[in-house]
């Protein structure tokens, strides 16, 4: 038997080291174990890299040169310059983490009936533990290992049966200070008939190489509504991991929009699988991307039984040098009959010099099903540009217009008006910038 | 010097010359038609004037009030008054016909240091000249000519050329594509614009229109040149004799 030893950067190196001291100390219980084994793995796998196909165009081994430090708990002053720089969204409470660190005195806890949250720490030791870790995905995935392992900091929030809850709850990151690591965690449970919108942000400073981790455990029960949407505003030295995990029941729905314009990197793992029949599930998100930005966005959705509904829409704007990644993988099981799957990623190249690299995949198992996935890379369409500027339109504005209509498909697919006026303003607000 | 004064102009695309030393004087307050047999270069013409990327002028002049069109980008001829009404005007999916009027309206104000027009103000005029041509507020919602018949297509380019108020305005072919009522609301809407200020070039390849939207002067253009050129009744005479004569059947 060869035996590889496997050479680790520096990061890695450095990463170990925090890991090993993490779990040092003899942790009782399933966390314990979740966290062991987390361990374990990071130490065999290390960062993901190109050779692991699911990590082909984002190498994070070589775009994750250092490990920052643990972001420590914020002082007076990085909470207020937080509190003050922090994106609100209309009506909608908001509870604030500072890198990393939930600030209870500017945060709304208490939410009215049906809906309650509790810092995750505390809530390793209630009745909601073991939901935590249970949506992990079969395979590796190198930062939800280290999400695991760090483990302490986030959210719990339940959605009690049967409750509406119609205002968003807007779950706000807000990064300040020198380069640190974060690593947060939301495990939101919906349960059987309740409905709920959670917006998650993230955001920091430009120039500051911190790094984000972040994960999200997302059980949306029978007959349950729940809409989920990440708008990833991060600086543009900052480093940005997220996993998303998804179970959803029977007759359930799920809508997640994910909108990216943050990060000098970024990852989203998206895994849903669908365990109950009769559900449906939109998966969409805009990436607007620019410089040197990278952006990957890759999903693995489980038709794990028949009669469900996946769509998915995703659209990228890459100017100058931006590189943007779809992965889009639906699994459909052999007894996952009258499967309907449609997933589509649509890039709009603005620079000459930036790319696109789209894969989308269907494995299909069982005979009676509809699925269908597609891919376009193109630039803004001439003949359009002309009848614009033939009405007095200067070019920046005509293409922003384009532009605009361009992701304005995906986004017109936000059923929440506030949210989707949210995001169409925070997508006009990236026109403004990039023209100016 | 007339309002739009063309002076030998020549303009390829892709290396094949396709105006070949064009002359043309228009005077503010006239109409002029310019009519002749496919492939005569009326089209590039058009396209020539309001800046289109792929074509190459070569030599001549082209001014509209004494400013230099060939110098500018299309939307500084646009700001600086000319207006063209596309033979096929193409369909913006994304962008609500509303919010282009007035991206448009506004741009146009801005490059003449104008002030832009308040939401209320803008709402009113466009709600007005809607109403005479027949545009709906459902169509003004939807995105700029998605769903469109040709008809609708043809009459929200004379909302917007209403809208911006040019100078001189070109129109391509507007009757193409038009059946005869069609072509009567259109007809209107480009006659009430008529104005001692304002001069028109409609190119035609049928008399048909003129009927409607009667010039004070026709063209006759033949291998990218005005080879003749007369008053209204020209465009009779062209209908009986066909462009036969500049070596192709009439249609």
């Amino acid at each position: 038997m060869n035996v590889v030893t496997q050479i680790r950067t520096a990061a890695e190196q450095a990463l170990g080291i925090a890991v090993e001291q993490r779990t040092a100390a003899a942790e009782a219980g399933r966390i314990g174990e979740l966290r062991r084994a987390a361990a374990t793995a990071f130490a065999a796998n290390g960062l993901p890299h190109r050779r692991v196909e699911e990590w082909k165009y984002t190498d994070l081994r070589a775009l994750q040169r250092e490990a920052a430090p643990l972001a420590g708990t914020p002082d007076a002053a990085a909470v207020a310059a937080a509190s003050a720089d922090v994106m609100s969204i209309e009506g909608a409470p908001r509870i604030l983490f500072v890198n990393g660190t939930l600030v209870g005195s500017a945060s709304d806890l208490a939410l009215g009936a049906g809906i309650t949250v509790e810092p995750l720490d505390a809530a390793l030791r209630g009745p909601l533990a073991d939901r935590v870790g249970a949506l992990a995905p079969q395979r590796y995935d190198g930062p939800l290992a280290l999400n695991t392992v760090f483990l302490g900091s986030g959210l719990v929030v339940r959605v009690a049966a049967g409750a509406k809850i119609e205002t968003p709850l807007h779950i706000a990151n807000v990064f300040t200070g020198a380069a640190a690591s974060t690593y947060g965690r939301v495990v939101l449970v919906v349960e059987e008939g309740a409905e709920v919108t959670l917006v998650e942000s993230f955001q920091g400073p430009d120039g500051v190489a911190y790094q984000t981790n972040s994960a999200l455990e997302l059980f949306v029960g029978d007959e349950a509504h729940a809409d989920y949407i990440r708008v990833q505003e991060e600086g543009d030295a900052a480093l940005h991991l997220a996993t998303l995990m998804t179970e959803i029941g029977r007759n359930a729905q799920l809508h997640t929009f994910s909108f990216t314009s943050g990060a000098k990197a970024s990852r989203i793992s998206l895994y849903g699988r669908f365990g109950g029949q009769h559900s449906q599930a939109g998966l969409n998100g805009v990436n607007l991307l620019k410089n040197k930005q990278h952006a990957d966005v890759t999903l693995l959705l489980d038709h794990a039984v028949p009669h469900c509904e996946s769509r998915e829409l995703f659209k990228s704007v890459l100017a100058d040098e931006s590189h943007g990644v779809f992965q889009g993988k639906i699994v459909v099981h052999p007894d996952a009959q009258k499967t309907d799957g449609r997933m589509m990623s649509r890039a709009l190249l603005l620079g000459e010099t930036a790319e696109m690299d789209n894969k989308p995949e269907l494995e299909i198992f069982a005979d009676d099903v509809q699925c269908g996935h597609g891919a376009t890379v193109g630039d803004l369409d001439e003949t359009l540009l002309f009848y614009l500027k033939a009405r007095g339109i200067p070019q920046k504005e005509a293409e922003a217009l384009l532009v605009q209509a361009f992701v304005g498909e995906a986004l017109e697919l936000l059923e929440n008006e506030t949210l989707r006026e949210f995001l169409i303003a925070r997508a006009a607000a990236w026109l403004v910038r990039r023209a100016g | 010097m007339a309002l739009l004064e063309i002076n030998n102009l020549h303009a390829s695309i892709e290396d094949k010359e396709i105006l070949k030393g064009l002359s043309l004087s228009v005077n503010a307050g006239e109409v002029h038609a310019i009519m002749g047999p496919n492939g005569s270069g009326k089209s590039t013409l058009s396209y020539v004037l309001s800046g289109k990327p792929d074509y190459e002028v070569t030599e001549g002049t082209a001014t509209l009030d004494g400013v230099d069109l060939l110098e500018l980008e299309a939307d500084a001829r646009a700001a600086a008054g000319l207006f063209l009404a596309f033979q096929y005007p193409v369909e913006v999916p994304g962008v609500a016909t509303m919010t282009f009027l007035r991206t448009a309206l506004n741009a146009q104000r801005r490059a003449r240091g104008e002030d832009e027009l308040s939401t209320p103000d803008f709402l009113r005029i466009v709600k007005e000249k809607a109403a005479h041509l027949g545009i709906s507020q459902d169509m003004l919602r939807r995105g700029v000519n998605v769903g469109f018949s040709g008809g609708e297509k043809k009459r929200n380019e004379i909302l917007q050329m209403a809208l911006l108020e040019p100078k001189v305005a070109i129109l391509d072919e507007t009757d193409s594509g038009l059946d005869i009522d069609a072509l009567k609301i259109v007809s209107e809407g480009v006659n009430s614009l008529r104005s001692k200020d304002r001069a028109m070039v409609v190119i035609t390849h049928y008399q048909r229109l003129l009927d409607h939207i009667v010039p004070d002067f026709v063209h006759v253009m033949h291998k990218g040149r005005i080879v003749r050129s007369g008053g209204k009744e020209l465009a009779l005479e062209l209908e009986a004799s066909g462009y036969a004569a500049y070596g192709q059947d009439a249609a």
